[in-house]
C-alpha cells in the first residue's frame, strides 16, 4: 500500500493509540468527579493542555479542547460573532477556505453579518494589500487558513498579523489544519487570536482537536452546559483522545525537527517525476507551498474519482481534491479562484505526504498513474 | 555577525564586599541549573558582570529563562570584537541591523576602559557613528534620547558590543541569604510571599497543612502546582505535607468556637517551627498582611506568634490585596490559587472568630487540651517530596505523553 491521502487523514502513530487504550481502560472516569479517579483523569487533562500549549508555545490557559477541527473553527467564527456582534457584524476571509470555516460564515450571512470573500492570485494566496482593502470600521473578524488543503498553498500569516495588529477590535482566526508539523508558524509572533489544529492530520486520532484563544479574547460558547473547557466548550471531555493527541503533537514535532529536510527532498522529487508525466497539468505553486501537499489536474476526458479507483487497484491511495467535498461532483473551490477554470478545476488530483513517505514508493506510484492515465485514455477514448 | 553572548550585570551585590565571590558563584550556579537544556553553552564570570557564550544556542528563549533568575539587575545581548577600529565598526553596525531600526534614532555611547586603546571615547562614538549612519537607511541620531543606544566598551580582553538592556528580576541569588520555611496554604497570599522570599535571596522549604478527608486529594494537588510555578525562581523546593486532621479535630473539640481559629494558628506554628528546626531553617515566611482577616490583626499575631521566637518574615504585610493580587497574576500562581477547593483553614474556621484574642485564655484553653504529643505525631508523620521545575509530574503518567 501506498498512503498518500495523509491530508484527508494520517495514519495514527502507534504510540498515540497505546496512549488512547491506556487512557480510555485506566482512567475512564469523569475528570469533574470529586473522587481520586476524577482527579486522575483531570490531572491527564491538564497534562495534555500544557503540553499542548507547549507545543505551540502558548499558555495552557489558552488552549481550548474540542472534538476536531470543524468544531474548532466553528467555535472561533461563531464565538467570535456572536461575542462582539455588539462591535460590528463584517467578517473577512478567503474564497478558499475549508467548509468548516466557509460554511459557519455563510450561516452568519443568513443571520444578517457581512463576509467579504478574499480572491486569491494564480497562486492560490491572498495578500495582506487585499486584507487592508477590505477591511472596515466594522469588521470583527478576520479568518485566513495557513496551508491551503487543496493545493499546499502558505498564507502571509505573519504579514496579515501585523497588519492587523494596528486594528484591535478585529480579532485573526487561523485554521492551521494542514499547517501544523508541517510549516512553522509562531502564534504570538503573527498576532494569531484564535488558532485551530485537529488531532488526526498529525496521526493522533478523530474526536481530538483544539482551538487556541489567545488570553483576552472572549468567546460565546457554541455548546452550553455542564461548563467544562473554562466555560468555553461543555461536555464530558475526550480525555482519552485528549491525551493521545497531546502525544501525537510531541511525536509530530520531534519528525519535523528530525525529517523536515528529508520531506521537502521527497515533494521535489516526486514533483520532478510527475513533471514527465504527459496529460497532467502541475497545480500547485512552485514557491510558497507547504511541504507535503501536490495538486494536479488530469486532462479532459479522464474522470477524477475512476482515476482514484483506477489507482485503488495498484494499492496507491490519493485523493480528487479534498475528501471533504469528494464525494461531491463539484469543481475545486481552491482551482477555480485561481482561476484556472472550471475544466481543470473539476479534474483535481491530490497527492498528500508523511514524514513516513519514501523515496522509494515513487517509482511503482508514478507507474500506477501513467498506467491509469493510458487504461482510462483507452476505455474513454 | 551574530550575537554570540549575553552580558549580566549583577543588581544589588555589587554594594557586597568579601562576600561578592560567594553571590556571583552562586548565582553562576543558579543560571546553568536554570539553563541546563542548553548543553552548549558556556558561563564566564568576573567581578563586575558574567557572560553566556551562546555558542550556537538560541538566544530567544535563554533571554526568557534568564529574566526569572533573582539577582540579575540587566543583561544584554553581546557580540565581541578585537580592539581594532574597523572590527569595532563591523561590529557595531551589524548589532544594529540586526535590531528593527528602520525609522528609529541611535546614539553610540562608548567607553574606553583600556586606555592603551589609541582612541578616545568620544573618537570613537564619532567614527562608530559615522560609520553606522553611512551604511544604514532610516536610521538617524538623537543624543539625548535615542531609540537605540550603540553601547561599546573598550576592554582589555576585547570589545564588547550591546544595543539593548532588558531587566532582570532583581533582588539577591535564591540560596545566598539563608533557607526559610514557607507555610503555604494554597491561597493567593502565601505564593506570593514565597516570590518575595526567594527574591531577596532565600531558599525556600514549603509546609502544606492536610486535612483528609475535610480537604481533598485536589486540594493538595493545587499546593503541588503552586511549588511548581515557585520552582521557575526557585530551583529544587522541598514541600512537606503535614498531616493536621487530628490536631484539627482536638480544637474544634476542646476549644471555644471563637478561639478555635487562633490555637489552630497557633498549632500550624508550632509544627512549622518544629519543621524548621529539623531542616535547619533560619526563619519562617507566611503571607500574612496586616489586618485583611481575622487571624491577621495585630491582636491575632501577637498571640499567634507566641509559640516561638524564630524570626516570622511577612513579605507581604504592607501590601494591598490589589497588589498582591497584581503580583500573583505576573508569577502565574493567581489561576491556581483560585481554584475552588477547600483547604485546612477554610473548613472548620468558625463563624464569628475573636478579632481581639486574649493571649491568657488561648493559653488556658489549650492547657486543658494537652496538645503536645498530637503536634508532635504530625511532625513525625510529615510527608516530604521533592518538587522541580520539570517534574512535578505525575510519575503514573510518564508514559503516556
Amino acid at each position: 500500500m501506498i498512503y498518500l491521502d495523509n491530508s484527508a487523514t494520517t495514519k495514527p502513530f502507534p504510540e498515540a493509540i497505546d496512549s488512547f487504550v491506556a487512557v480510555a481502560s485506566g482512567y475512564f472516569a469523569n475528570p469533574s468527579s470529586l473522587h481520586g479517579l476524577g482527579m486522575k483523569a483531570e490531572r491527564l487533562l491538564a497534562q495534555a493542555r500544557e503540553q499542548v500549549a507547549a507545543m505551540l508555545r502558548v499558555k495552557p490557559g489558552e488552549i481550548v479542547f474540542t472534538s476536531g477541527g470543524t468544531e474548532a473553527n466553528n467555535l472561533a467564527i461563531k464565538g467570535v460573532a456572536w461575542q462582539y456582534r455588539q462591535r460590528g457584524r463584517h467578517i473577512i476571509t478567503t474564497e478558499i477556505e475549508h467548509p468548516s470555516v466557509a460554511e459557519p460564515c455563510r450561516q452568519l450571512e443568513e443571520l444578517g453579518f457581512e463576509v467579504t470573500y478574499l480572491p486569491v492570485d494564480r497562486d492560490g494566496r491572498v495578500s495582506a494589500k487585499q486584507v487592508e482593502r477590505a477591511l472596515r470600521d466594522d469588521t470583527i473578524l478576520v479568518s485566513v487558513m495557513h496551508v491551503n488543503n487543496e493545493v499546499g498553498t502558505v498564507q502571509p500569516i505573519e504579514e496579515i498579523g501585523a497588519l492587523l495588529a494596528r486594528y484591535p477590535k478585529t480579532l485573526f482566526h487561523v485554521d492551521r489544519v494542514q499547517g501544523i508539523s508541517k510549516v512553522p508558524l509562531d502564534l504570538q509572533r503573527a498576532g494569531v487570536d484564535l488558532c485551530t489544529i485537529s488531532a488526526h492530520k498529525f496521526h493522533g486520532l478523530r474526536g481530538a482537536g483544539a482551538l487556541y484563544v489567545r488570553e483576552g479574547v472572549r468567546l460565546m460558547p457554541l455548546l452550553a452546559g455542564g461548563g467544562q473547557e473554562m466555560r468555553l466548550r461543555s461536555g464530558t471531555e475526550n480525555v482519552a483522545a485528549i491525551v493521545a493527541m497531546a502525544k501525537a503533537l510531541r511525536l509530530a514535532m520531534e519528525r519535523y525537527e528530525r525529517d523536515i529536510g528529508r520531506l521537502k527532498e521527497l515533494k521535489d522529487k516526486w514533483l520532478e517525476a510527475l513533471a514527465a508525466v504527459p496529460d497532467i497539468a502541475i497545480n500547485t505553486p512552485r514557491d510558497g507551498a507547504a511541504p507535503h501537499i501536490i495538486n494536479f489536474s488530469l486532462k479532459p476526458s479522464l474522470k477524477p474519482e475512476v482515476f482514484v479507483h483506477e489507482l485503488e487497484k495498484s494499492g496507491v491511495y490519493v485523493s480528487t481534491t479534498s475528501a471533504c467535498s469528494s464525494k461531491k461532483k463539484a469543481p475545486s473551490k481552491t482551482l477555480l479562484a485561481m482561476g484556472l477554470g472550471e475544466d481543470r478545476a473539476e479534474r483535481g488530483i491530490r497527492i498528500s505526504l508523511s514524514f513516513d513517505n519514501t523515496q522509494e514508493e515513487i517509482a511503482p506510484a508514478v507507474a500506477a498513474i501513467r498506467q491509469a492515465i493510458k487504461t482510462l485514455s483507452e476505455v474513454t477514448g | 555577525m551574530k550575537y554570540d553572548r549575553i552580558l549580566i550585570r549583577y543588581g544589588e551585590m555589587t554594594t557586597k564586599g568579601k562576600n561578592r565571590n560567594v553571590f556571583v558563584r552562586r548565582l553562576k550556579q543558579n543560571i546553568a541549573r536554570k539553563l541546563r537544556a542548553f548543553p552548549r553553552i558556556q558561563i564566564e564570570y568576573m567581578r563586575d558582570r558574567m557572560y553566556i557564550l551562546l555558542n550556537g544556542e538560541p538566544h530567544e528563549p535563554i533571554i526568557d529563562k534568564l529574566k526569572t533568575v533573582f539577582g540579575i539587575h540587566s543583561f544584554s545581548l553581546a557580540m565581541k570584537c578585537e580592539n581594532d577600529l574597523a572590527a569595532i565598526k563591523e561590529t557595531a553596525l551589524a548589532a544594529v541591523r540586526q535590531l528593527p531600526h528602520n525609522g528609529k534614532t541611535f546614539k553610540v555611547s562608548a567607553r574606553r576602559v583600556n586606555k592603551q586603546f589609541p582612541y578616545r571615547s568620544d573618537e570613537l562614538n564619532h567614527e562608530i557613528g559615522a560609520h553606522i549612519l553611512r551604511q544604514t537607511d532610516g536610521l538617524t541620531v538623537n543624543v539625548r534620547e535615542p531609540d537605540i543606544d550603540v553601547r561599546v566598551e573598550v576592554r582589555q580582553d576585547g570589545t564588547y558590543v550591546t544595543c539593548r538592556d532588558i531587566f532582570g528580576a532583581g533582588g539577591l541569588p535564591v540560596g545566598t541569604s539563608g533557607k526559610a520555611m514557607l507555610m503555604l496554604s494554597g491561597g493567593i497570599d502565601s505564593p506570593v510571599a514565597g516570590y518575595l522570599a526567594m527574591k531577596r535571596g532565600l531558599e525556600i522549604e514549603a509546609v502544606h497543612f492536610f486535612s483528609p478527608p475535610y480537604t481533598s486529594e485536589r486540594a493538595k494537588q493545587k499546593v503541588i502546582d503552586l511549588v511548581r510555578k515557585l520552582t521557575v525562581y526557585g530551583g529544587t523546593i522541598k514541600l512537606h505535607i503535614v498531616p493536621f486532621t487530628e490536631v484539627q479535630q482536638a480544637i474544634y473539640q476542646g476549644v471555644p468556637n471563637e478561639y478555635s481559629l487562633i490555637s489552630t494558628r497557633r498549632a500550624m506554628l508550632a509544627i512549622t517551627d518544629a519543621l524548621r528546626r529539623r531542616h535547619r531553617a533560619l526563619a519562617i515566611v507566611t503571607g500574612e498582611s496586616l489586618g485583611q482577616v481575622a487571624s491577621q490583626t495585630l491582636e491575632s499575631m501577637y498571640v499567634i506568634n507566641e509559640v516561638t521566637n524564630t524570626p516570622v518574615l511577612r513579605p507581604l504585610i504592607s501590601m494591598d490585596k490589589m497588589e498582591i493580587i497584581e503580583m500573583a497574576k505576573r508569577i502565574d500562581t493567581h489561576d491556581i490559587s483560585i481554584l475552588p477547593y477547600e483547604d485546612c483553614c477554610t473548613i472548620f474556621t468558625p463563624r464569628a472568630p475573636k478579632t481581639k484574642p486574649k493571649k491568657e485564655k488561648v493559653l488556658q484553653y489549650e492547657r486543658e487540651l494537652d496538645l503536645a504529643p498530637l503536634l508532635e505525631k504530625a511532625v513525625n508523620e510529615t510527608e516530604t517530596m521533592v518538587i522541580d521545575e520539570e517534574n512535578g509530574r505525575t510519575d503514573e503518567f510518564a508514559g503516556l505523553f
